[in-house]
């Protein structure tokens, strides 16, 4: 993964919001990469700290009180040391942004086409008159027929998908090194999703920026990165190419996410990967993680994802699991405290089809007392109060 | 396998109006237009779209939750478009709805208990408290609760738990029919495994028919025994999942597939055929063929005859003149192997 300089190097970043009912643990320790032109996807459900993490990068939870540590290198910069003014003339300039909802991003009152011209020349000096022009070139460039009626139009007079579009030109107009897009495609439906990611993969080659793409789709991720973090709880737990990810995943969380989202076959991700050489598996039951995501203000000592694991043995109550690279691997990451060979062992069972506890006494294991039944709901838990985001 | 629901016809027209105080109507959204298809006892059946295609609008009819335009919904044979009074509250008796929302489809203010005992106050039924506690307990026990918490109020439960919540008080009354509109698409990716495992099982236990809608097609293929496919108020393709995945013959059916992330990142960049432009405004629906703008086969008599539901020979019902060929769903990238 360390190909030469990085663009982007995140380096141990915690981020924590002090709340009434205690500090909230968004975002507990945090190291990855962006190399030039590539796309790293940032993948974990809600609460995970994907979101947090990338609004980190560009400043935008400074307001909400967070206490921020670690390091943010950017072009030799540490964003986290650096001045609001200083870090404005980096948004929307080297790092762009697009979120999830267009329509709560876009200025209501303003013309499209008048918000990407401000865009323009908040870093540029510029004559408003080629403002403009950059403006309707974008448009066109982002896939928008008739660029120079739209561009005099409002955001409500554009569809979901055209508000998407108009998002990332907006993104575009100062040529972006980095783009940052957090749920580019969540609000929108599979065909214009198919639109979108399609749109980003082209300019991208067209324009080599780099993309950090968060999302909780694994489909998305299989779709956009070349490198994909599974975020848990506030903490990467894995991270790899997308190829190796798919084919050769290493922790349990992972595997939980591959044996329980269905795909358009009928089976699991998990499967998918063994039935191109293996055939189809005889089962395909979706296998559920047990249990639910944990609170941020508590989270469980030692491995956080412990409660949920199957596989998780006593002294993973204690013990923090490093981000550690295999030792065969070195691009592949993984903080888990079962020995390599066992998660091998274990992950060869499941993708042929087998389910957690069958794969325990296949390797041998030892079983936990409390291990959680898959599909048990078990006991309900007294609600978290919610994030402060 | 008998129809259980007959759906015929069922059109949903909601008016576009003017005027503050004599409001003359001036359009329709024309939500369902036409739509007719069966539930056999016992199967499960999907119905997949995009947002505004009229799922949600089919599957609150169904429930009589809307009224329906026109169109025929026979249940056991009796159309229930027509009932009211007594005789509807039977028939709700056999079908009953899970909700997306599980944040908003319970009351907050309501324990878990009475939430789900709500259904036998309803229709007076367990009137003693023993009883319906009793009654409410099983259910908790057989949707994965623990029923100790049967005092305990809806936020001290997690999204998954509430919608848990939900199933329960939909079985309560021991109904033939459930109607789940997007039961998971609110929940988090690790808890919708829970809940759509919990719903196959139920299935298979109680032997229940299941309407599913939802717009994730790996979901709806997972779940169900036929799927339809609705555009813009029409049901353009129905089937079994196997044939309709495999080899889908409306180009719609076609594009809704391969725009579906694939798992196999060695296949970055291949191009997939992509629908250009967006759903057109069901206020003003294009003329026959609704898809005709959007579909990439359209020919001159797409924009003049309508297309009528027919046998395509390979499994599923289609309503097209220009069906896909075997060639071109290969071209397209749909099925196991691409």
């Amino acid at each position: 993964m360390s190909t030469g300089e990085p663009l982007l190097r995140v380096e141990n970043l915690k981020v924590d919001f002090p709340g009434e009912d205690g500090v909230v643990h968004a975002v507990d320790g945090v190291s990855y990469e962006v190399q030039p032109g590539r796309t790293l996807g940032i993948v974990g459900e809600s609460g995970s700290g994907k979101t947090v993490s990338s609004l980190t990068t560009l400043g935008l939870t400074r307001l909400q009180g967070a206490q921020i540590s670690g390091r943010i290198m950017f072009e030799g910069r540490d964003l986290v040391s650096l001045k609001d003014e200083q870090l404005r003339e980096i948004r929307g300039n080297d790092i762009a942004m697009i979120f999830q909802d267009p329509l709560s991003a876009l200025h209501p009152l303003y013309r499209v086409g008048d918000q990407l011209v401000q865009a323009v020349r908040a870093h540029r000096d510029v004559p408003k008159k080629a403002a403009r022009a950059r403006a309707i070139d974008l448009l066109g460039l982002v896939g928008i027929p008739d660029p120079t009626k739209r561009v005099d139009q409002y955001p409500h007079e554009f569809s979901g998908g055209m508000r998407q579009r108009a998002m990332i030109a907006m993104a575009l107009v100062n040529d972006p090194k980095l783009l940052i897009a957090d749920e580019p495609t969540t609000a929108l439906d599979v065909t214009v999703q198919a639109q979108i990611l399609a749109l980003m993969e082209r300019l991208q080659r067209e324009l080599g920026m780099a993309i950090l793409i968060i999302t909780h789709d694994l489909g998305v991720v299989a779709e956009m990165a070349d490198e994909i973090a599974v975020m848990y709880a506030g903490r990467i737990v894995e991270m790899t190419s997308a190829e190796r990810l798919f084919s050769n995943p290493e922790h349990p969380y992972t595997w939980g996410l591959l044996r329980s989202i269905p795909t358009m076959e009928g089976y699991t991700w998990g499967l998918m990967k063994a039935m191109a050489t293996e055939g189809p598996p005889a089962r395909q039951d979706l296998v559920p993680i047990p249990g639910t995501p944990p609170s941020l203000i508590n989270p469980p000592s030692g491995c956080h994802f412990h409660p949920r694991c199957p596989y998780s043995q006593p002294e993973h109550t204690r013990v923090d699991p490093m981000l550690e690279a295999l030792p065969d691997e070195p691009g592949h990451q993984v903080a888990c405290l079962l020995e390599s060979e066992q998660r091998r062992a274990l992950w060869a069972q499941l993708r042929a089809g087998e389910t957690p506890a069958e794969a325990i006494a296949a390797v041998n294991l030892p079983i936990q007392a409390e291990t959680p039944e898959a599909g048990e709901a078990g006991t309900p838990q007294p609600q978290t109060p919610e994030a402060p985001l | 396998m008998s129809a259980l629901i007959e759906v015929r016809d069922l059109t949903k027209h909601f008016p576009i109006t003017r005027g503050i105080l004599i409001q003359h109507k001036v359009g329709a959204v024309k939500a369902v237009d036409g739509v007719s298809f069966d539930v056999n006892s016992g199967e499960t059946l999907g119905i997949v779209g995009e947002s505004g295609c009229g799922k949600s609008t089919t599957a609150r009819l169904m429930m009589r939750l809307l009224e329906s335009s026109s169109g025929e919904i026979r249940f056991e044979g009796q159309d229930i478009t027509t009932l009211s009074g007594s005789s509807l509250k039977a028939v709700r008796r056999e079908m009953q709805m899970i909700f997306q929302d599980p944040y908003s489809s319970v009351n907050p203010r309501k324990t878990v208990g009475s939430i789900i005992g709500e259904p036998f106050a309803i229709h007076k039924m367990l009137e003693g408290k023993g009883e319906r506690k009793t009654a409410v307990q099983e259910l908790m026990e057989l949707v994965g609760l623990n029923p100790e918490h049967y005092n305990r109020y809806p936020h001290e439960f997690s999204g998954g738990q509430r919608q848990r919540i939900g199933v329960a008080r939909a079985l309560a009354l021991k109904p033939k029919v459930l109607i789940a509109d997007e039961p998971v698409s609110a929940l988090d990716v690790s808890i919708q495994a829970q809940v759509l495992n919990l719903l196959r099982e139920l299935q298979r236990t109680l032997g229940l028919t299941v309407v599913f809608i939802a717009h994730d097609l790996s979901v709806v293929r997972h779940m169900c025994d036929r799927v339809a496919v609705m555009y813009l108020g029409k049901i353009v393709e129905i089937g079994p999942g196997a044939p309709l995945y495999e080899f889908p013959r409306h180009p719609y059916t076609g594009a809704l597939l391969s725009a579906v992330p694939v798992v196999d990142p060695s296949r970055h960049g291949t191009e997939r055929r992509l629908l250009s432009g967006d759903v057109p405004s069901p206020a003003n629906p294009p003329s026959a063929c609704r898809f005709h703008t959007r579909c990439p086969k359209a020919q001159a008599d797409c924009s003049e005859v309508e297309p009528q539901l027919e046998d395509s020979g390979s499994g599923t019902v289609v309503a097209c003149h220009h069906r896909l060929t075997r060639e071109e769903v290969e071209e397209i990238g749909v099925g196991i192997w691409g």
